[in-house]
Parts: structure tokens; sequence; C-alpha cells
């Protein structure tokens, strides 16, 4: 006994350095296994504050280009209003809303690593819940994966656990959408049909078959294509875009028929 | 006690000045250096080397909190904590062991591969559990090599402005 205790007290720093390491392989694996993290994450209170202050002051020097893009969308949604047919919107219609669209400006963004998280500044109040799609005025840039009452983390698009139903603009053939981790530009679309007519430039919007999104959302365009291992379905390289390193104001979409939607798989 | 509230503050502000600007850089798309492993670097000679891991963990525990990502800072900073001593021993030899090294006046070559080493062996630890994937392990190593040199770079900047100013 007695020796078991001087081998101990010999080894201290080995044993506490062992076990502290041991604490952090197992946050790690936790993290990568399940896809969830407890409690590492910066939409809690006092980072989220901090870095709030930081957005205040930083958010000046990007004026220029973001107003530029909200320009460009007053722009299209401009041409879509002008070009409908000017029919009176009945007040049934108004009750129908699928999708409640929340505005939001991103207040941490990150992409530099493999698997990386963006937080915003709207959460619970703003009835915000997890599995919501985020969306810029160009296209799609990720899904909530954490909320706080305030603040809100979402994957983002370049995160090598993100997953998203794709199609084609033009066709209905669909595929898997996600990120191999090395070009912040590029992702890739897998399991596509070799039947699809696919040539480069196509544009790939969201499918239907996710909840989290509706119809026909932007992704990116086909940058390059081949054939996989299994020599049936097609690999796509699709250029984003949307700019990740440039993100500002973007919207988050909640679906109010999920709840129906679900009903029917039980 | 003078010295113990000037490695508070260094401490405090290598943390926020990782988390608010030096991980938003992203030289060449994704380069972003880790200037705060100066503080485990430089940390005092003469410290209780229980006390000395047991900070470097929490240490880059906050760093995990600014980055998002899920305790890889504390794993690394950790890690160079616990080797340290064998740097020390390795470069500064007989100096070492009867406590007469002082960073302030160390020799430049020495001193530029203890860095060199410290830093490849936090950024190696870093982006292998970052990427958690065998099969990257050439991603791995890439990412390594790029970071070390800018890490190294802002390093020893900072060493010739914090500690060689001091003597």
């Amino acid at each position: 006994m007695q020796r078991i205790i001087y081998f101990l007290i010999r080894n201290k720093d080995f044993i506490l350095f062992l076990s502290l390491l041991t604490i952090s392989l197992s946050i790690n694996i936790n993290y990568n296994e399940y896809n969830k993290s407890k409690f590492l994450n910066s939409s809690n209170s006092l980072f989220s504050s901090l870095y709030d202050t930081k957005l205040i002051i930083s958010k000046y020097f990007n004026l220029e280009y973001q107003n530029k893009l909200l320009a460009e969308e007053n722009r299209n949604l401009r041409f879509l209003v002008y070009n409908s047919r000017n029919e009176q919107i009945k007040e049934s219609d108004l009750l129908k809303i699928n999708f409640n669209v929340t505005s939001t400006s991103v207040i941490k963004n990150s992409y530099s690593y493999s698997n990386n998280f963006v937080t915003i500044n709207v959460g619970e109040k703003d009835s915000i819940e997890i599995d919501n799609g985020v969306i810029s005025s160009i296209g799609v840039v990720g899904i909530i994966d954490k909320i706080s009452p305030n603040y809100s983390r979402f994957i983002s698009i370049l995160n090598t656990n993100f997953l998203l139903n794709a199609k084609f603009k033009k066709s209905n053939y669909f595929g898997v959408l996600s990120w191999n981790g090395i070009n912040i530009n590029k992702v890739q679309l897998k399991d596509v049909p070799k039947q699809a007519n696919v040539l480069i430039g196509d544009t790939i919007v969201t499918g239907g078959n996710s909840l989290i999104f509706p119809k026909g959302i932007l992704i990116g365009y086909v940058d390059s294509f081949k054939l996989d291992n299994s020599e049936n379905y097609l690999e796509l390289e699709i250029n984003l875009a949307t700019d990740m390193t440039n993100i500002e104001n973007l919207y988050v979409l909640k679906n109010n028929n999920i709840k129906e939607i679900n009903s029917l798989d039980e | 006690m003078n010295k113990v509230i000037f490695n508070i503050i260094l401490a405090l502000i290598l943390i926020l000045s990782q988390g608010l600007f030096f991980n938003n850089i992203n030289f060449l798309g994704s380069i972003n250096p880790f200037v705060y492993i100066f503080f485990i670097a430089y940390f005092p000679l003469k410290n209780n080397r229980i006390f000395f891991i047991f900070c470097a963990f929490i240490f880059g525990l906050m760093i995990d909190f600014f980055s998002d990502t899920h305790a890889i800072h504390a794993a690394a900073s950790l890690t160079i904590a616990y080797l340290r001593p064998y740097f020390l021993k390795l470069y500064f030899g007989m100096a070492y062991e009867h406590q007469v090294v002082k960073f302030n006046s160390i020799e430049l070559k020495q001193n530029l591969f203890y860095l060199l080493s410290i830093i490849l062996i936090h950024h190696l630890i870093l982006f292998s559990m970052e990427i958690f994937d065998i099969s990257k392990i050439s991603l791995v190593i890439k990412n390594t090599f790029n970071t070390a040199i800018f890490t190294f770079i802002a390093v020893y900047i900072l060493f010739e402005l914090i500690i060689k100013r001091a003597k």
C-alpha cells in the first residue's frame, strides 16, 4: 500500500497530465461521435456579449459591401413585385404561412477549421428553434444547432458534419451535399445518379426532401464532376454561391408545418 | 508579487487578442497564428510544475471557448506544458539543471530551436485532434507546417518586444 502511495506521489505530474489529457480527449471524441457539444461554445452569455461589443466596432468596416448585397436583393424583390400579376392577396392566404423569416446578423464567423460554427444574435426569445435553416441574401449558409435566450449558433455549410439534400434546378435528380474540409469555396454533392445530364455551370438548389429549407434556394454552381468508386453515381464539385468569409445579414427560416408533417411519420 | 500580476494581465491580454483578433486573420484562406503559445513557452522558469500544467490546461480551455473548438487547444497547451522541462533540459542542459537559465539572456540559436520544437508539437496535436481522421494525415501535416511558420514569427516578435525589453 505504501509503495502505491509513494508511486503516486513520485509520478503526480504525469498522472495530472494524463487525467487532464483524458478529459480533453473525451470532450473532443464525444463531439466527433454525437455531433453535439454540451458546454463548450460561444453562444453562452459572457462570450457572446464580448463578441457583440466587437461587432459594434468592426461592422463599420464592412458596410459598403453589405449595403451592396442588400441593394441587390431589394432590386431582385422589386423585380418580382413589378412582374407578378396584380392580384389582391386574400386574407385566407395570410393564414397559410409556411415559413417564418427572422432577420439577424452574425456576431462571430469562423471558416478556418474543419468544423465551423457561426453565432448569430437571435435566440429563443425570437422563437428560433433547433434545426431551423439559415440563408443569406444569396443562398444557403447553415442549420441552427444550439440556442440560448438571446443568441444561437448554427452549423456552417463549411462543416464536415453538415449534410443537406440538394437537387438540380433544371431537373429533379438529387444528391447529398457535404464538405470535405479542404477548399472553403467548394462543397461536394454525392450520390447523384449517372443518368443526370450534368453540365459545368448548372445551378444547384435545395431539394424539397428536407423540412428545413423550402424547395429551390440557391446553393451553388457545378464546377467539375466525376464518377465515384462504385461507378454508378456522380461526385460533383460545387462552387458556393455565398462567400462564407464575408457574411453579415442573414435570415432564419422556421417551418411552421414541421409538427404536422412529422406526425405523419409516427 | 509584481511579476504575478504582470503574468495574469499578460494571460488575459493574450486570450482576448487571440480570440478577437488573431483567430480572424485567415491569411491565405485559413492560416491563423496561435500567438497564445507565448504564454506557455515563456512562463517563468521557477514554478510549481503541477500548478503550471493545470494553468496551461485552463488557459487552453479559455481559447477553446473563443474558437468554438472542442478542447483541442486545451489538450495541445497541456501537452507542451508537460513536455517543457524536457525541452529545456535538452537545449539548455546543465545551465537549466543548476537553475541559472534566464529567458532574457539566452542565446539566439538555442532559443529558436526551443521555440520551434514547442510550436511544432503543439500544432501537430492541435490539428490531428481537430481533423480527427487518420486518412487525412497529409492535411494535418500541411496545416501544421503552414501555421507553425506564422506562429513562430509572431511569437518571436513578442519575445523581442516583451522579454528582451524587460531586461
